[in-house]
């Protein structure tokens, strides 16, 4: 048994199990740690589809940054709230999962149709394609034809960190709007308070 | 490289589904956020599995671009939740009814 086919049927199950054990924490802060799993397993996926620099990036984007500032704001709105379980819609989460089993099917279908479940990958990709190593293959086509695209992605992420610092700052003298049920008015809601 | 491309979607398939089931499940905007998460990683794991078959790297290169993006998105998405939990004190969905008709 080839090499990547033991790693792809090992980390296979953890990725899915991981997903699905996401779906069923109580706890945001348990689903973030099952999300980290997950990635790492994606992480790992990538690795062996011959994307190493992505195998980084995924790490220290993905599981490193993104989850932190989730865990973060995670502890910012309140680990400690229950969601509460009453169902507005008592058809949704059947359906919902009908639903998604369905989308399973017909992507299964359509890779069926489409490529096929005996489909190999080519052979000698890193020597023809990551020719002196994938990073460098991948900045050679970054910088040369999809330039312009890298460019203007600078631009959305300055957008976007202006954007936050914008929702996120809070003016002074302005209370919150409506306070719901359980705080009562005018204590830890003031402006005065610092956030962290 | 042994292992079909074909598995590497079906999982990445999985894992969509998983993410769209979550979202549509789950009350807490946070956790609903994740999801969203885990359906863009999904796609990414397609595009790189599909830039391993046709034997480029224009895949890799959108798979780049998505993970941008998807920081962008999350920063701003994150913002509007820490937002909306300031003004309601609440991270349900349900309890967000302002805009209902």
């Amino acid at each position: 048994m080839p090499l990547d086919n033991v790693v792809f049927w090992v980390f296979a199950p953890i990725s899915i199990g991981s997903a699905i054990a996401m779906l069923f924490q109580r706890n945001a802060v348990h689903a973030a740690l099952f999300l980290i799993v997950n990635f790492f397993t994606i992480a790992v996926f990538y690795l062996v589809l011959a994307a190493p620099f992505l195998f980084a990036v995924q790490i220290i984007v993905y599981a490193g940054a993104i989850m932190v500032l989730f865990l973060f704001v995670i502890m910012l709105v309140g680990v400690d709230r229950e969601e509460s379980l009453i169902e507005l819609l008592h058809w949704q989460r059947p359906g919902a999962i009908v639903l998604g089993l369905g989308l399973i099917a017909e992507v299964v279908a359509a890779v069926r149709a489409g490529i096929g479940f005996a489909a190999k990958a080519p052979s000698h990709f890193d020597e023809l394609v990551n020719k002196g190593g994938n990073p460098a293959a991948l900045s050679r086509l970054l910088f040369r034809d999809y330039f312009f695209p890298f460019e203007v992605t600078s631009v959305l992420l300055i957008v976007a960190a202006i954007a936050a610092m914008v929702l996120a700052h809070r003016r002074r003298g302005i209370a919150p709007v409506e306070a719901e049920a359980g705080v009562t008015e005018g204590t830890g809601v003031s402006g005065s308070e610092p956030l962290v | 490289m042994r292992t079909p491309i074909a598995y590497f979607l079906v999982v990445s398939a999985a894992l969509f589904a998983i993410g769209t089931v979550g979202v549509l499940v789950r009350r807490n905007a946070l956790v609903i956020f994740m999801s969203i998460e885990l359906q863009l990683n999904a796609v990414n794991l397609t595009l790189v599995a599909f830039s391993r078959m046709n034997g480029d790297l224009i895949g890799q290169v959108l798979t780049f671009f998505s993970m941008v993006v998807a920081a962008a998105e999350v920063v701003v998405g994150l913002a509007i939740i820490v937002n909306v939990n300031r003004r309601r004190r609440t991270a349900n969905v349900d309890d967000l009814n302002l805009l209902k008709w």
